[in-house]
């Protein structure tokens, strides 16, 4: 058994120091351009919707147009007539074969297609299957459906009011719409800190619905040979080991026979994590026809039916003292969970991490309490680049510790200064059982303060309010846990969440790495590549990494949560030490020195003492098929499974300087100044690119990015021109800080950073708009800030003088 | 000009030329036929993705006559006669486009999806404007949608691309 040694802090205190290998070889902190790169810049990718079978069919889904309606009756006779209809499959012929209904990743059950009554706009009725996508449509709007219509349930609020519809009236026991009570912490304790704290301070804001919105749709190709029992599924997935186990289990065909291959994905942000409906019947159709089905959404059904994100109604109280300091939190929650309960996340969680909501604070004391409903709308609640609701988390603590700092008259800056876990309390048991492995909170704060001018800002911000104009600057400073296991508290309908590598060194010295996780764009073909290249030494151009076929890699949760580098990467560290071990004792054997004596730096393997008695990396591989000491096995090759002892905890501290229109209520991001410490960073150059990335969703969701709906249950935000998503144009420019204080129990010191962005910004960016008009005694604006929400919380403002 | 006043059965082809980079194709195509089904399913040309359907995103875009369209929202007969350049199509001799080289050296792509509309809609800038402002770039590529960049680094691929392209003549 292999330890794992976490590494010293190079360089100095908070900063990575200098790549420990050379250029040529490529390892931890290289900047090395990304090996997915040629075949994507020449129109060379593998993407879904690429990939083309022989005699493949297409399928097209016919949608509930009305949000809550039994079904009398489906004529799909005008349908059937078209020419190239080769199938129409309803809910009745899902259900013949027991598959109208499918499991949820939160141990709900969902229809495939609809058998008694519609629950959302969107959801699937029929489906039909056609020699070509364009015939499949037209027989689609052929199809007539006789509705009943139900009165709709658009909100939570409405669905816990006694007497309310009821949606899940084919569920056991099921009397009205609450789908879970769930609460974390002490009540007691908390309940007692408040009635002696000096004083209570509370906000409540809506956190949106929103869509991950990858700029690929879902899809799938269900392949499935009649004579073998072989079903070869092409699927946008995430997770492409734990879907096959999901399909095993829900279609009840051989594990071993299922293969399913995740290509080129065109982003994921967690919407590829989810089975959807659509999956499913492709894959009966298929089976049932015994051709290949694809089936590709398009962008109003990926909006309108796949995994939402968010849809958090939270209150959040804190009781304070006059000196500044926080005694508890109380957080009540209500979510829209739509029609199915499909959040993406750990069993034993109802919430996912929300309870990570005390956030980067020390206090003794919390309690959440968390409550889900049922509603007319979408199911999903996936953790759109964010670990199971950190978002949220995030979000509301950092609004609520800002409205505090008003209240108390404190600089919102200072508060949290006041308030932060200090750096000699690593390893930190928050009140809500997260411990927090690392960090240096202030350091990273007072860093990015001084790199905005903050107190200059100030005094510029008291300098034009004295004319009348609005300035704001808005903090964020946020912890995320990410890296999803330990297996111990984590898993994924039961799935314990570690993650696995096999690495293989072959005669010539080339290496290739299979990985349990799958990159979306993230760069995993680089920078997995990296850390073998710094364990081994092997450069890093000669190591492939493949992800995505459960016929040929080792099995894994996938990637979401951020968990590739912390569970992933630490898998490929652990599995190239492993080797390292082998090919120490195989470079004695070369070398006639004794095993303890060899060490092996940059690729070479020498004795110690003596440098010039060395064999290379790849003079070892060849003698691991060639030349070996008796009774050795052959090859250089292993497997790890790794299951993390903790999950990481990412932080940064991120400053927004906005600039508001009064008369409009229109702002404008001056300055954008984001601070992220991951630990230690691999590739740095692909670290700041995610950053990036998580820093416009941030902005998105903060400003435009919202999925709506009328009383009737009808989805507003059914395409891009509904759904607004930040272009070129609008998007802020970033300035970019780093502190590195690295994981004491990841092998390489690593975090995770893919979500932190995502996590972190948009408190910042709603903190800095009600700090513009702060002193007009506004402390909420709910998220996106539209300019007329601006507009309107200044007048209301005003009125109220 | 195409007559369009004519009227067509549906399952009915008419015959079309287009040329597609520097390839002369004789097709029979649907009238109703999406130019971008054309190109990735008849011509098997799969770098031009489909994101949105609507003409929001502009993953599918490809260059007509040297201008950059988006062929979600164009029928395959209106390309008739024209001449098409596709991200499979930006390579001359075996180089690649300095857009093409730039998107890789400033890490301008993550999953990839967008990048070979952001590309074709680059190129086309720089042929116009050989050394465009930051709000120049921004603005030619509000046409287009990234959601993983952040188009920090896109940006930045077209400013290299650009510096690239006004060094090229002094190596010639």
């Amino acid at each position: 058994m292999t330890t794992i040694e976490a590494p010293a802090p190079p360089g100095t205190p908070g900063t990575q120091g200098p790549p420990s290998t050379p250029r040529e070889i490529g390892g931890i902190g290289h900047r090395i351009p990304r090996h997915e790169d040629a075949r994507l810049i020449e129109g060379q990718g593998n993407f879904l919707d690429d990939v083309v079978l022989p005699g493949m069919l297409h399928m097209a889904i016919l949608r509930a147009d009305v949000a809550h309606a039994k079904i009398n009756s489906i004529d799909t006779a005008a349908a059937s007539a078209v020419d190239g209809v080769i199938a129409i499959v309803t809910g009745e012929l899902m259900a013949q074969h027991n598959l109208a209904w499918m499991p949820t990743l939160s141990g709900d059950t969902q229809a495939v297609l609809v058998t008694d009554k519609v629950r959302y706009q969107g959801q699937e009725i029929a489906a039909v299957i056609a020699t070509d996508r364009y015939i499949a449509e037209d027989a689609v709007s052929l199809i007539e459906v006789d509705y009943e219509m139900l009165p709709p349930v658009t909100t939570p609020q409405q669905a816990m009011e006694h007497g309310a519809p009821l949606i899940r009236d084919e569920k056991d026991g099921q009397t009205d719409n609450l789908v879970y009570e769930w609460e974390s912490g002490d009540e007691a304790a908390t309940d007692a800190a408040f009635a002696s704290a000096d004083r209570i301070v509370s906000i409540e804001t809506h956190y949106p619905r929103s869509h991950p919105s990858p700029l690929e749709t879902c899809g799938v190709i269900a392949d499935v040979n009649s004579v073998t029992g072989q079903a070869t599924l092409y699927l946008t997935s995430q997770a492409p080991h734990a879907h096959r186990t999901l399909f095993a289990m829900v279609a009840g065909l051989p594990e071993q026979d299922i293969r399913i291959i995740s290509p080129d994905l065109g982003g994921g942000f967690g919407n590829k994590v989810p089975i959807y409906p659509g999956y499913v019947v492709a894959t009966a159709a298929s089976l049932l026809l015994g051709a290949p089905v694809k089936w590709i959404e398009t962008r109003s059904e990926n909006l309108i039916s796949t995994g939402f994100a968010r849809d958090y109604y939270m209150k959040g109280e804190l009781a304070v003292n006059d000196d500044g300091r926080i005694q508890a939190l109380r957080v009540d929650m209500l979510s829209d969970q739509g029609a199915f309960f499909a959040d993406a996340q750990p069993t034993k969680f109802k919430a996912g991490l929300f309870h990570v909501v005390t956030g980067s604070y020390d206090y003794p004391s919390a309690h959440i309490k968390c409550r889900g409903a049922f509603t007319n709308k979408a199911p999903g609640g996936v953790a759109y680049r964010c670990s199971f609701r950190i978002t949220e988390a995030s979000f509301l603590i950092e609004r609520l510790v800002q409205t505090a700092a008003y209240e108390l008259d404190i600089d919102p800056a200072e508060f949290r200064l006041r308030n932060f876990i200090q750096p000699e309390q690593f390893p930190y048991e928050s009140p809500t059982g997260f411990v927090y492995d690392s960090g240096d909170y202030p350091t990273a704060l007072r860093k990015a303060l001084d790199a905005v001018g903050y107190e200059q800002l100030r005094e510029e911000q008291v300098a034009k309010r004295a004319e009348g104009k609005l300035m704001g600057i808005g903090i964020a400073h946020f912890t995320e846990a990410v890296g999803a296991g330990p297996s111990k508290q984590y898993d994924i309908a039961g799935l314990k969440m570690f993650d696995s590598a096999e690495l293989r060194v072959h005669p010539t010295g080339k290496a290739i790495l299979k990985l349990g996780v799958k990159s979306q764009g993230q760069g995993h073909e680089t920078t997995f590549a990296q850390i073998v290249a710094e364990e081994l030494g092997i450069p890093v151009t000669d190591v492939k990494v493949v992800e995505g076929d459960t016929d040929h890699t080792p099995y894994g949760l996938g990637t979401y949560a951020s968990r590739s580098t912390p569970v992933g990467g630490a898998a490929t560290a652990m599995v190239a030490r492993k080797l390292a071990d082998k090919a120490r004792l195989i470079a004695a054997h070369l070398l006639e020195a004794a095993d303890a004596d060899i060490e092996l730096e940059n690729g070479k393997l020498f004795v110690r003492g003596t440098p010039d008695r060395s064999v290379t990396i790849q003079d070892v591989a060849f003698a691991a098929y060639t030349n070996l000491p008796d009774g050795m096995e052959h090859g250089l090759e292993g497997v790890t499974y790794y299951d993390p002892p903790n999950l990481t905890y990412p932080y940064g501290s991120y400053v927004v300087v906005v600039d508001v229109d009064a008369d409009t209520g229109e702002w404008e991001v001056r300055r954008m100044v984001a601070l992220d410490d991951c630990g230690v960073r691999i590739n740095p150059m692909i670290v700041e690119g995610q950053i990036h990335g998580g820093l416009t969703e941030g902005f998105a969701m903060s400003s435009m990015q919202w999925i709506t709906f009328d009383d009737e249950g009808n989805c507003i935000g059914s395409n891009f021109m509904d759904y607004l998503l930040p272009t070129s144009w609008e998007t802020p420019r970033f300035e970019l800080l780093e502190t590195s204080v690295p994981s004491p129990h990841h092998p390489i010191g690593a975090k995770g950073v893919g979500e932190s962005a995502t996590v972190g910004s948009p408190a910042a960016f709603v903190n800095a708009v009600v700090d513009a008009v702060a002193h007009l005694g506004v402390r909420n604006i709910d998220m996106p800030v539209l300019p007329d929400r601006v507009w309107s919380a200044i007048q209301g403002a005003s009125g109220g003088d | 000009m195409t007559d369009h006043t004519a009227r067509v059965a549906q399952g009915d082809t008419v015959e079309i030329t287009v040329t597609v980079n520097d390839v002369e194709h004789v097709v029979d195509t649907e009238p109703r036929q999406l130019l971008v089904h054309l190109v990735r399913e008849r011509l098997g040309l799969t770098g031009t993705h489909i994101g949105c359907d609507t003409s929001s995103c502009g993953a599918c875009t490809v260059l007509i006559d040297g201008k950059a369209i988006k062929a979600c929202t164009m029928l395959a007969v209106q390309a008739d006669g024209r001449s098409l350049t596709t991200v499979e199509g930006l390579k001359s001799n075996g180089t690649r486009d300095p857009v093409q080289q730039a998107f890789t050296d400033e890490h301008g792509l993550q999953c990839g999806f967008c990048t070979p509309g952001m590309m074709l809609v680059a190129k086309v800038l720089l042929e116009n404007n050989p050394d465009p402002s930051e709000d120049e770039i921004r603005w030619a590529l509000s046409g287009n949608l990234c959601r993983c960049t952040g188009y920090v680094n896109i940006v930045k691929s077209v400013q290299a691309a650009a510096r690239a392209a006004t060094q090229a003549p002094v190596d010639a």
